[in-house]
C-alpha cells in the first residue's frame, strides 16, 4: 500500500499530467495538420486525375501499410542524412502527420464515395463547377458520414503518440518511464495511472463521437 | 542498399521471421479471445454483456505500448521470467483481441436476428445456435475487416522493438546503429513490412468490393 501512496505523490502525478499535456498537444497539432493534408490527398485520389491521382494513391498505400514506429525512426534518425535535423517534438509531429494524413485520406475518399453520385451530377447539372459542387454539396455530406471514423482515427493517434517515447519525446509514456525508473515498486501504480489517463481521454472521445453520431442521424 | 541488404541478410530474415511468427501467434490467440468476448457482448445475460464491454473498452482505449511494457516489466517481477518476444506477443494478443471482439460483434449483429430465434425455436441451446448457425454466417461477413486487423497487427508488432523482441524493427535498429546507414536500413525494413502488409490490404480491398 505504501508503494502506491509514494508513487502517487503530487510531484509524480503532476509530472505524469505534464506528459499527458504534451501527448494531447502533439495529437491535436498532428490531427489538424493531417486532416487538412488528408482531405487534399483524399480528394486528389477520388478525382482520378490521370497519372497524378494514381501516383498519389500508391504513395498513400505504401505509407499506410508501414508501421508508424518505422516512420518515427526514419524522421528522427534518417532525415538528418538529408541535412534536416528536427527536434524531438517536431519530429514526432512530422511523423504522425505523414502517417495520419494517409489514413485520413482513405477515410475522406471512402466518405466521398459513400455520398450518392446523383448529388454530384445534380450539382453539375445546375451549372456548378466540379470544385464548387465538391465544396458546397458533396463534402458537407461526406464529412457528416465520416465523423465516427475520423474520431476513432484520432483516438488511435492519441494512443500512437506513446510510440514517440522511443525518441525521448517528453509525453505521458516517457514521463511514466521516468517515474517508475526511480523505484521498481512504482511500476504497477504508474502503469495503472498512465492507463487511466489514456483511457479517460480516449473513452471520452469515443463517447463524444457516439453522441454526435446519434444527434446527426 | 543492395550491399546493405546482402551484408545483413540473415539479420533481416530472422527479424522478418520473428515478426511473422509473433503476428501469426497473436492473430490466432486474439481470434479466439476476441470471438469469446464478442459472444459475451451479445449474450442474453446482462452480466456477461457488461463483462464483455468492459474488457473491450479498456483494451481499445489504452495504447498497445502501455500494455506491452506492462507485461514485459511486471510478469518477470512477480510471476515468471519472460523474454521480450513472449511479453510482446502477449501484449499484442490482448490489444488486438479487443479490436477483433468489436469486429466480430458487428458481424454477429449484422446476421439477421431471425436466424438465432429460429435456431433456438428448433431446440438448440444459445451456444449451439451461436456455433452452428450465427458464427459461420458472421465470420463470412467479417473477413475483410479481420484482414485489415491482421495488417494492423503486423504493423503493431513493431512495438516488439521496445522490449527487445528480435523482430524486424529491432533488427533494423541494430543494423542502423552498426552501419550508421539509417536511411537505407529503414527503407529495407519498410520493404520487408510492405511484403506482408500490401498484398493483404489490396486483397482485402478486392474482397470488400466483391462483397459490396
Amino acid at each position: 500500500m505504501q508503494n502506491w501512496i509514494d508513487a502517487y505523490s503530487w510531484i509524480n502525478i503532476r509530472f505524469l499530467l505534464q506528459g499527458l499535456w504534451i501527448t494531447i498537444l502533439i495529437s491535436v497539432i498532428s490531427v489538424i495538420l493531417s486532416f487538412i493534408i488528408g482531405s487534399v490527398l483524399g480528394i486528389i485520389r477520388y478525382a482520378k486525375i490521370p497519372y497524378f491521382s494514381r501516383i498519389i494513391g500508391y504513395i498513400i498505400d505504401v505509407i499506410r501499410n508501414l508501421p508508424l514506429l518505422l516512420i518515427i525512426f526514419f524522421t528522427y534518425f534518417g532525415l538528418p542524412a538529408f541535412g534536416f535535423k528536427p527536434d524531438t517534438i517536431p519530429a514526432a509531429i512530422l511523423a504522425m502527420t505523414v502517417f495520419e494524413s494517409t489514413m485520413i485520406a482513405e477515410i475522406i475518399r471512402s466518405g466521398i464515395l459513400a455520398v450518392d453520385i446523383g448529388q454530384m451530377e445534380a450539382s453539375r447539372a445546375m451549372g456548378m463547377k466540379m470544385g464548387q459542387a465538391m465544396w458546397h454539396v458533396v463534402l458537407p455530406q461526406a464529412y457528416k458520414k465520416m465523423i465516427p471514423a475520423l474520431v476513432s482515427q484520432f483516438i488511435s493517434l492519441i494512443k500512437d503518440t506513446s510510440l514517440a517515447t522511443i525518441i525521448v519525446v517528453p509525453e505521458l509514456m516517457q514521463h511514466g518511464q521516468v517515474v517508475y525508473g526511480q523505484d521498481p515498486n512504482y511500476i504497477i501504480p504508474v502503469f495503472v495511472a498512465m492507463a487511466i489517463m489514456y483511457f479517460v481521454v480516449c473513452y471520452a472521445l469515443s463517447l463524444l463521437s457516439k453522441v454526435i453520431d446519434r444527434r446527426m442521424a | 542498399m543492395i550491399k546493405l541488404l546482402t551484408d545483413n541478410w540473415s539479420a533481416f530474415i530472422s527479424g522478418f521471421g520473428w515478426t511473422v511468427l509473433s503476428s501469426v501467434l497473436a492473430l490466432f490467440f486474439s481470434l479466439i479471445i476476441g470471438s469469446l468476448f464478442a459472444i459475451l457482448e451479445v449474450m442474453p445475460s446482462k452480466t456477461a454483456r457488461v463483462i464483455g464491454n468492459i474488457y473491450v473498452e479498456i483494451f481499445r482505449n489504452i495504447p498497445l505500448l502501455v500494455i506491452t511494457m506492462f507485461f514485459y516489466l511486471v510478469i518477470p517481477l512477480y510471476v515468471v521470467k519472460v523474454n521480450g518476444f513472449t511479453a510482446g506477443t502477449i501484449g499484442l494478443t490482448i490489444y488486438t483481441s479487443a479490436f477483433i471482439a468489436e469486429t466480430v460483434r458487428a458481424g454477429i449483429n449484422s446476421v439477421d436476428s431471425g436466424q438465432m430465434e429460429a435456431a433456438r425455436a428448433q431446440g438448440m441451446s444459445f451456444w449451439q445456435a451461436m456455433k452452428n448457425v450465427v458464427l459461420p454466417q458472421a465470420f463470412k461477413l467479417v473477413i475483410p475487416p479481420l484482414g485489415n486487423q491482421f495488417v494492423n497487427l503486423v504493423k503493431n508488432s513493431s512495438v516488439l522493438a521496445f522490449v527487445a523482441g528480435f523482430d524486424l524493427m529491432y533488427q533494423g535498429n541494430m543494423i542502423a546503429s552498426q552501419t550508421f546507414d539509417t536511411v537505407n536500413t529503414y527503407v529495407v525494413v519498410g520493404l520487408f513490412y510492405l511484403v506482408i502488409t500490401l498484398p493483404i490490404s489490396y486483397y482485402m480491398q478486392h474482397l470488400e468490393r466483391k462483397l459490396a
